[in-house]
């Protein structure tokens, strides 16, 4: 068992996703069974192979300085469940 | 701490200077600060569905001109990754940054110390990251409130070794690099902004030993909480330890009113930031010639200027370093001092203006007196049009209503006289008045001379030129 | 107008420059067909009140002569392209009521051409699967039924509610977005053709992200030709996707029917895995023989990576998942369950918003990006994926296109899908290594299986080749002379 049920507690804490025992129980023997088949990879010889940075040929696009955006709160929050005062509100956050 | 010899302090610190831009780092909308709650947010930095970055060349230059300014090397090549962590100010789900592969790396910034000497602090990095929004804790009890306008505006994260060692000497790098960043014209230095804000590594050892567990105090928005927080953080490791016990690697806050800190409880559970090329952006890279043109359009930075104004204006360090702490002020004094004794100059921003604008509690930029019109007050006492003396009283007139100083000396007609023939018919009028007391000094209570002069400048309003009435007295009462 | 639905577009486009039908006859046809088949569960939201003004808005604009590439043709659109005002869900319950304001640019193209939508088309969810049983808003009904088996079989997936309403003649085309397969497999289920251009053909912006290094966006329709017509509406460079090519679009109907006459094309051995069924295999071989026979020289290749791919697909697709769905934490759009703390917040908020399928591929993806795994896992699935590409470029020394299967059988029957998920995920065996280099590909139905089932040849040229992709595809169109229509439709 490569994903055991305290990995799966581990990683879906890390992915905010609650999980019941009995769904960690389960994931766990799936997620073991696809790392495994995952695992053929180690066959693969990439030594001095470059890990694949762009799919197609392409140089990174850029914008010039201007502003173009914004200026639509209204907009930004019309989709959210909860707002106040042109915020977004969530449950209180102590530091 | 490194004061007592028994511990010693150990800094390292890692600084958010805001990008100064227009826009933002991967979208149109405005990188200004203020505005009301996400009116400067696009569909990007809010992270609504679908919306990619596109990267803003200008953030990308002014990160180079930082990070030549600070001596850094220019990577070709750099990587934008994710940071991936939830938050509800971190829109997308993670920051995009730069992890393995930064825009900048192995810079310097020296330092001087009290003693005089010069520190070399290393920095390690600069990379490019975006801002994330505003968390309002205290605005509602029960709940938190989100402002994305700080979302997605570009910063540069500097990173130094841990090469400090009092709360002392970080406050004298912060204020170093603020002082190159401005030069360059590449932040604006605001702290109480958050333009500038400061994490700071701190750990403690006994001399000799290796490095101690360091906690980590989070945006520190000025050189007085820094200073307070490392002090206090390193104060608190040594208690801890002395008490036998261990610190534990943290990432702390500090509380301005308890002026203490404190660990983080949003920060609790052990972060795996799982960072990873992010594959909506391909590699940064960069034209050597790009980067060239930069460098050949870079300004005098602050540590040149002040070798200069050492050199070429002959003033001692000191003198040199206050002037250039602040460009403004280093330009205001190179107006003043252009075709005028330096010395002199100094002297004057140094402790009239200066004295003047803390005392009126405004910058430079406000000053009343211009640098052309200071150099005007200075050329009259050059060319004997007023004294010394008065030109001080000329000065306040001038701050007070801004005029120029030709204009007050005319309207009040404060020239000085120079006309022996004229101080001659006052010296006469006074000794015709005191016919006894001129008698007494012929008599041998020669100290009266100066009753004389005083009476004299006193009948000419303080305007006859005081070399002149003592030659004229001389030649009158030991004749 | 019931026989409006069985027109191409091309037909149309030419009825309709004749003046001999009108926009708001063809898509009242259309209209008319979604509300019969229904029962298909296709459509996630239908919006017949927007295509009825869309198809006015249309016949005035070719009064007054003005037609775009696609003036007047109703289309159906999947449910992951963002849609200004109208309901966009990916097929997930997370994205509950989210009305974007903004258009995607490919339908925005789309609409400057004169299209005209006809809804939102089912999908699994967030685009992860291939068969269509993972959407939040329930199976999609593949149009097609084995000879004598009543059970309903799955259009494939993700686009598979796109492939349905094409093949059940609800829409004469329909934009669909392929990860791993997601077009070209549901078009092999569903006897239609389906075109994944090369990635950075179509702007990605206004797409909601699966995996965004792979993510492209393609056409499913009836003919070759049509795939054509649809690419050219929906391509072209935008300035605010970083991945988008510059390359000039060309008119992709140009040379569409010059044939296969000395093209040299690939059949890569590593396709002939283990277990084929041999009815897949022989689609291959007269697929090969069509090609010869119109004058191409056929010859084996050797792709040696190909089975390496599926492993690695599912390393890559899913740890840029984990990243793309994080934002979706009930704070500003979508689902939220409530809770006192933020933690628990997100928490509920995603367990309860995320299907089976997706939270297992996030859990991955985060696995394989954690602390002291992402060299092992990440970086050698991008290094492998390097050297997959490898494989296709010393094949295009040597072949102008490459001839394989689209999937290893047709579609499975929709209660009994392959029991766990990695024999799910083998559906992709054929259409995952294109994917992970970049390339244009093409489903064209090829023929049927035992059961009457459609089946698909798939065929793969150079990057940003999608003419040639098309001409090829269009010969074994012409060979294979199928024109595949469910019963009933
Ligand atoms: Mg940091
Ligand atoms: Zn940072």
């Amino acid at each position: 068992m490569k994903f055991d049920k305290d990995t799966v507690a581990r990683v879906a804490r890390l992915a905010r996703i609650a999980t019941t025992d009995e769904e960690r129980e389960r994931l766990s023997r799936e997620l073991s069974a696809i790392l495994e088949w995952i695992d053929a990879l180690s066959e693969v010889d990439t030594d001095g192979v470059a890990p694949m940075t762009s799919v197609a040929a392409m140089a990174l696009k850029s914008r010039g300085d201007a502003v173009t955006d914004g200026g639509m709160a209204g907009n930004i929050t019309a989709n959210a469940p909860a707002s106040a005062g042109g915020c977004f509100v969530v449950p209180k956050v102590v530091e | 701490m490194a004061a007592d010899g028994t511990w010693e302090t150990v800094i390292g610190l890692e600084v958010h200077a805001q990008i100064l831009s227009a826009s933002k780092l991967f979208s149109g909308a405005s990188a200004a600060y203020g505005g009301a709650p996400n009116a400067q947010v696009s569909a990007v930095d809010a992270g609504m569905p679908g919306m990619l970055p596109v990267i803003n060349m200008t953030c990308i230059e002014q990160a180079v001109r930082s990070g030549l300014a600070i001596d850094g090397r220019i990577n070709r090549r750099s990587v934008f990754d994710r940071k991936n962590y939830f938050y509800p100010d971190l829109p997308q789900g993670y920051q995009i940054s730069q992890y393995k592969q930064p825009l900048v790396s192995d810079g310097h910034i020296d330092i001087e110390l009290d003693d005089g000497s010069v520190k070399r602090i290393r920095i390690e990095r600069l990379h490019v990251e975006q801002d994330a929004g505003k968390s309002l804790h205290d605005r509602d009890p029960g709940r938190s409130l989100v402002d994305l306008n700080r979302s997605g505006v570009g910063l540069m994260e500097i990173v130094s070794h841990p090469d400090l060692a009092s709360a002392g000497e970080a406050a004298l790098y912060v204020g170093a690099l603020r002082s190159i960043l401005r030069y360059a014209g590449t932040c604006d230095g605001n702290m109480q902004e958050g333009s500038l804000r400061v994490d700071a590594n701190v750990s403690v050892r006994r001399p000799g030993e290796a490095l101690g567990i360091r906690c980590e105090i989070k945006n520190l928005n000025s050189l007085k909480f820094l200073q307070r927080a490392i002090d206090h953080e390193s104060r608190r490791q040594v208690d801890i330890l002395e008490a036998g016990g261990r610190v534990v690697q943290e990432t702390r806050l500090f509380d301005v009113q308890r002026n203490e800190t404190r660990g983080m409880r949003s920060k609790e559970d052990a972060q795996d930031y799982r960072y990873f090329p992010d594959p909506d952006l391909l590699p940064l890279e960069l034209d050597a010639a790009w980067v060239d043109a930069i460098a050949a359009s870079m300004p005098e930075l602050p540590g040149a200027r002040r070798q200069r104004f050492m050199s070429e204006h002959g003033l001692d360090a000191y003198d040199a370093g206050v002037l250039v702490a602040e460009r403004e002020n280093a330009d205001y004094f190179e107006e003043v001092a252009r075709g005028r004794d330096s010395k002199l100059a100094a002297n004057w921003v140094m402790s009239e203006l200066f004295g003047r604008l803390n005392h009126a509690g405004i910058g430079i930029a406000e000053s009343p007196v211009a640098a052309a019109a200071l150099g005007g007050l200075i050329d009259l006492v050059a060319d004997g049009t007023i004294s010394g003396r008065m030109a001080k009283d000329v000065f306040a007139e001038m701050f007070e209503s801004g005029d120029d100083a030709a204009s007050i000396v005319e309207k009040k007609g404060l020239r000085q006289v120079t006309d022996e023939a004229r101080i001659g018919v006052m010296v006469d009028d006074v000794l015709a008045a005191h016919v006894d007391k001129v008698a007494e000094y012929r008599a041998g209570r020669t100290k009266l001379f100066g009753f004389f002069v005083g009476q004299v400048m006193k009948a000419s309003g303080g305007r006859a030129n005081p070399k002149a009435v003592n030659a004229i007295l001389r030649t009158r009462l030991d004749a | 107008m019931r026989t409006a639905t069985g027109l191409t577009i091309s037909h149309a486009r030419d009825l309709l420059a004749r003046g001999e039908l009108s926009s708001r006859e063809l898509v009242e046809a259309h209209l008319a067909a979604m509300e019969r088949h229904r029962g298909l569960n296709a459509f996630i939201t239908e919006t017949p009140e927007r295509a009825r003004d869309l198809a006015e808005a249309s016949d005035r604009r070719r009064r007054n002569g003005e037609a775009g590439r696609l003036e007047g043709i109703p289309v159906a659109v999947k449910d992951l392209f963002c849609t200004k005002d109208i309901p966009t869900t990916a097929g997930s319950r997370i994205l509950e009521g989210f009305r974007p304001f903004y258009e995607s640019t490919v339908t925005a193209n789309m609409l400057r051409e004169g299209a005209v939508m006809l809804g939102k088309t089912n999908l699994d969810e967030f685009a992860m699967g291939s068969s269509n049983l993972t959407s939040h808003h329930g199976p999609v009904v593949n149009p097609w039924r084995a000879g004598g088996d009543p059970r309903t079989r799955v259009p494939g997936g993700s686009s598979g509610g796109s492939a349905a309403a094409v093949a059940a003649r609800m829409a004469m085309g329909a934009t669909g977005t392929d990860t791993g397969g997601s077009i070209r497999q549901p078009a092999a289920f569903t006897g239609t053709v389906g075109l994944k251009p090369t990635y950075g053909r179509c702007s990605r912006w206004g797409i909601i992200a699966f995996a965004s290094s792979l993510d492209q966006a393609g056409t499913l329709t009836r003919t070759v030709r049509d795939a054509a017509i649809m690419l050219g509406a929906m391509a072209g460079h935008d300035p605010m996707d970083s991945t988008s090519a510059d390359v000039a679009v060309a008119d992709f109907e140009d040379g569409l029917e010059d044939g296969v006459e000395g093209l040299t094309i690939g059949v890569p051995k590593e396709y002939r895995v283990d277990g084929m069924p041999a009815e897949i295999d022989a689609l291959w071989q007269r697929g090969i023989a069509w090609l010869e026979d119109q004058g191409a020289s056929v010859r084996e290749v050797s792709l040696p990576h190909t089975g390496y791919a599926l492993p690695a697909y599912y390393i890559v697709a899913p740890a840029e998942a984990s990243s793309n769905l994080a934002r979706y934490d009930g704070v500003r759009y979508g689902l939220r369950c409530e809770a006192d703390d933020l933690a628990t917040m997100y928490e509920r908020t995603r367990a309860a918003g995320f299907g089976a399928e997706v939270k297992r591929r996030i859990l991955i993806g985060t696995y394989v990006l954690s602390e002291g795994y992402f060299d092992a896992y990440y970086l050698k699935a991008q290094r492998v994926r390097t050297r997959i590409a490898g494989d296709f470029d010393e094949a295009w020394r040597s072949v102008d296109a490459l001839l394989t299967p689209t999937t290893p059988a047709a579609a499975f029957a929709a209660d009994s899908p392959p029991d766990d998920p990695v024999s799910m995920y083998l559906n992709d065996v054929f259409t995952v290594p294109a994917s992970l280099a970049g390339l244009p590909a093409i489903s064209v139905p090829a023929g049927f299986d035992a059961g009457g089932l459609p089946l698909g040849l798939q065929v793969i040229s150079r990057a940003f080749d999608e003419a040639r992709v098309l001409r090829v595809a269009r010969a074994i169109e012409r060979a294979a002379a199928v024109d595949p229509v469910p019963e009933g439709f």
